[in-house]
């Protein structure tokens, strides 16, 4: 057989793609041919790498080369150096943001060094589109020794044992979860897993099915045999087209191969998955909206009791894990229970995966141990803030969380750290905020988003909401009163506590939290009617420095509202009752004249 | 494709691909295992780097030594090619020069496998971009 030297992997990831990755695949191979290269290296496909900012990406293996933002064009450079003569195309290197030099490989980027991969495993390094590469990396291992070697018990004591919690917000132990519904009566049990994925900015549980889909098929069988289920439901989101298309394509292969199916590893054991579409709508995450939406009901969450683990998808046990949660369970079997253990804080064992956004240097999908400090995260990993501004604050937890600030940097973040604290680990977003940012638009942000996506049916949640992204806007535009301060406050404790799903009784969380850790910005946009970081238009004045100004006329031409009068080289002056705040005259004053006050 | 229907169906299949994943997975933790890297710019090309290489690959897979093999560009030893740095885990690197295939099975018996020295060591004093 034909030993390859050489394995490029090229970025198939939604990413990657969207700037030509398939191009670049493309034009790979098509160099590679035109230089009989073809034996001896091979070019592969594969899931996100998680520096999707700086994609496409090419990793060069066996020296983990690692080239950011590779056109199809530079194919022929990257055959004709590195591959032939060895050279590495330096251009194409990633530059540490710090030290602005090119790092060499993968190894040496602080991006990875501090990051440890379990759900992210096989993502970056198999072709998703290739069962034969999950199996090699003991895919379906764990399927076989749970179907073979172990009891449904003795898998969920397993489960138990590891201290895995759920990935998709809440944090429940999964083999608790797993041992409920295995404990239900029924003639009909399902397994569902939970792609929705609505929290904004996330993209954690996308990468996983587009990167390793056979984990959580895997996984979900696994769960199957505990709980006594043959049949699996995959509820997720219409916008991940490729997402689709790769597990469709695991779930043939995996009929195929028979781990799928009937009497699977000649076991009697048998387990078939679905696909169900969601429609968009971020309640429909919440697991009995999800359920009532495959029922082809209106999704909207009911009370719990019953769970689902009692009474689900109609009305028959239904246990539903997020992807994540998933991808973590084959590994465990695997590794074991105590490995798993070893790994992460004393009460959230194993690893998060983190999508880091905002103002940061290295924005991408990170899988960190539990326990990490949001120092480390931040600074190490997403290489600091970007253009060496301040930093402010962090959001984790998404619409439900809150904000961390300077003096939650070295807490070591897990599920219950981050609740003390305030916030949420929620799903996994992480928005890094700067000097930059506004605190009270932040919160804002996150109500208009509530507001969009509030199903309507209770109360508190519709109506609260609405009342207080109307203060936040009055606040916004530096009409608020102190009292608006007390009702924000009271208002948002009764929506908390009187919502009906996770989505109301999480939604004051920002408002709260940035109430709590920026009061002072608050009191400036009620009381001083400034903006301290310049974001709130509405309290942002444009003014003319005297001493600066030429009397250029420049301003006053470009103003759309006429609001600048002066002289031909006289000092000018802005009429605060008719400029609308557009920045033209700030952008066109060659003198520094104009200011933001 | 036939279906799998056991364990044992399942390690075939494993094994089968793995010959074809170990560089892959052997990239993953390159320092603890031995390392060798072939200068194959030009010139090295020229003196027979590539089938250096190919021999080197082919004999570590041979005797089951885990090892990584990259090419590398000029090392600044264009006398001296084919030249090959080799790391054994936990020490310096070494460069040798004017390895053809005896050679190479010299370095792999001895001082791959058994840490032993033999000539044609090239002192270095040479840094480059994958120091950093
Ligand atoms: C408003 C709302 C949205 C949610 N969205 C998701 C989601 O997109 N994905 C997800 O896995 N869980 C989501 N959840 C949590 C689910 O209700 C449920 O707890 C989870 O899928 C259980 O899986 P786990 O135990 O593996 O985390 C959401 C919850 C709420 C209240
Ligand atoms: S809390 Fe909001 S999203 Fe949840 S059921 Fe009530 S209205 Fe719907
Ligand atoms: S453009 Fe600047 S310098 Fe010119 S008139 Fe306006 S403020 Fe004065
Ligand atoms: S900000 Fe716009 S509207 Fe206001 S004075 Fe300047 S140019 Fe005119
Ligand atoms: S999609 Fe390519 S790195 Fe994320
Ligand atoms: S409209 Fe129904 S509670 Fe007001």
């Amino acid at each position: 057989m034909t030993q390859f030297k050489m394995h490029l992997l090229v970025c198939g990831g939604t990413g990657c793609r969207a700037s030509e990755s398939e191009q670049l695949f493309q034009s790979l191979k098509k160099e590679i041919i035109e230089k009989g290269l073809e034996n001896e290296v091979q070019v592969i496909t594969t899931g996100c790498f998680g520096f999707c900012e700086k994609g496409p990406i090419v990793k060069v293996m066996p020296d983990n080369t690692f080239y950011t933002q590779v056109k199809p064009e530079d194919a022929i450079e990257i055959i004709a150096e590195h591959v032939i003569k060895g050279r590495k195309v330096t251009r194409l290197l990633y530059i540490n943001p710090e030290t602005e030099q090119a790092v060499s490989d993968s190894k040496h980027m602080g991006f990875y060094r501090k990051q440890l991969r379990i759900a992210l495993r096989n993502c970056g390094f198999i072709d998703p589109e290739n069962i034969e590469e999950y199996i090699s990396r003991d895919g379906y291992a764990a399927l076989a020794k749970c179907l073979t070697e172990m009891t449904p018990a003795q898998v969920i004591e397993e489960m138990k044992k590891s201290g895995l919690r759920g990935r998709g917000g809440g944090g429940f132990p999964t083999g608790l979860k797993w041992e409920i519904t295995s404990k239900s009566q029924a003639d009909q049990k399902y397994v569902v897993c939970n792609a929705d994925e609505g929290d904004p900015g996330a993209f954690m549980d996308r990468s996983i099915l587009e990167g390793d889909p056979h984990s959580v098929i895997e996984a979900m069988a696994i769960c199957g045999y505990c709980i006594g289920a043959t049949k699996g439901i995959v509820y997720i989101r219409a916008e991940y087209p490729l997402a689709v298309e790769r597990l469709k394509i695991a779930m043939k292969q995996a009929v195929e191969f028979g781990l799928l199916g009937k009497d699977i590893f000649g076991t009697g054991f048998e387990f078939e998955i679905d696909i169900r579409y969601g429609a968009g709508a971020f309640v429909c995450g919440e697991e009995t909206a999800l359920i009532h939406s495959m029922e082809g009901l209106r999704g909207e969450p009911t009370i719990k009791p019953p769970f689902p683990s009692v009474s689900g998808y109609l009305e028959k046990p239904t246990n539903v894990n997020n992807v994540e949660t998933f991808g973590n369970v084959p590994v465990i079997i695997n590794k074991g229970a105590d490995w798993f253990a070893s790994i992460g804080s004393e009460k959230s064992k194993g690893t998060k995966v983190f999508a880091l956004a905002g103002k940061i240097n290295n924005v991408g999908l990170i899988e960190v141990p539990m326990g990490t400090t949001l120092r480390d995260i931040i600074f190490e990993i997403g290489g600091g803030i970007k253009d060496g501004k301040k930093f402010k604050a962090v959001q984790t937890g998404g619409p439900s969380g809150g904000c961390l600030t300077e003096k939650h940097l070295d807490i070591q973040i897990d599920f219950d750290s981050l609740t003390a604290a305030g916030s949420m680990m929620g799903s996994g977003g992480m928005i890094v905020l700067d000097e930059d940012d506004c605190m009270v638009s932040i919160a804002k942000f996150y109500l208009d988003f509530t507001v969009e996506e509030s199903c309507g049916k209770c109360a508190p949640c519709r109506i609260g909401n609405k009342r207080l992204n109307e203060m936040l806007e009055k606040i916004c535009e530096g009409k608020g009163t102190m009292k608006d301060l007390d009702l924000l406050r009271n208002l948002s404790h009764v929506i908390k506590d009187t919502s009906l799903c996770g989505l109301g009784q999480t939604s004051p969380n920002p408002v709260l939290s940035t109430m709590d850790n920026f009061y002072d910005e608050y009191l400036a946009h009620i009381v001083d009617h400034k903006c301290p970081s310049g974001q709130c238009k509405a309290l942002l004045q444009y003014v003319i420095e005297a001493e600066n100004c030429v009397g250029c006329t420049a301003c006053a031409r470009n103003c759309p509202v006429n609001a600048i009068a002066g002289e031909r080289k006289g000092v000018h002056v802005i009429d605060q009752a008719t400029c609308i705040k557009c920045g033209a005259c700030l952008e066109k004053c060659k003198f520094n004249a104009v200011f933001i006050k | 494709m036939s279906k799998i229907t056991s364990l044992a169906d399942l390690r075939n299949i494993k094994a089968n691909v793995e010959a074809k994943m170990s560089l892959r997975e052997r990239s993953e933790s390159p320092e603890s295992m031995v390392q060798i890297r072939v200068a194959m710019a030009t010139c090295g090309i020229a003196s027979g780097a590539k089938i250096v290489m190919d021999y080197m690959i082919n004999e570590l897979d041979k005797r089951n030594i885990p090892a990584v093999v990259t090419q590398t560009g000029c090392m600044g030893y264009c006398y001296a090619e084919p030249t090959i740095e080799v790391t054994r885990p936990g020490h310096q690197p070494l460069v040798f020069g004017y390895v053809d295939a005896k050679k190479a099975d010299q370095i792999i018996g001895k001082y791959i496998m058994n840490g032993e020295l033999l000539d044609g060591i090239i002192p270095v004093n040479y840094e480059n971009i994958e120091g950093k």
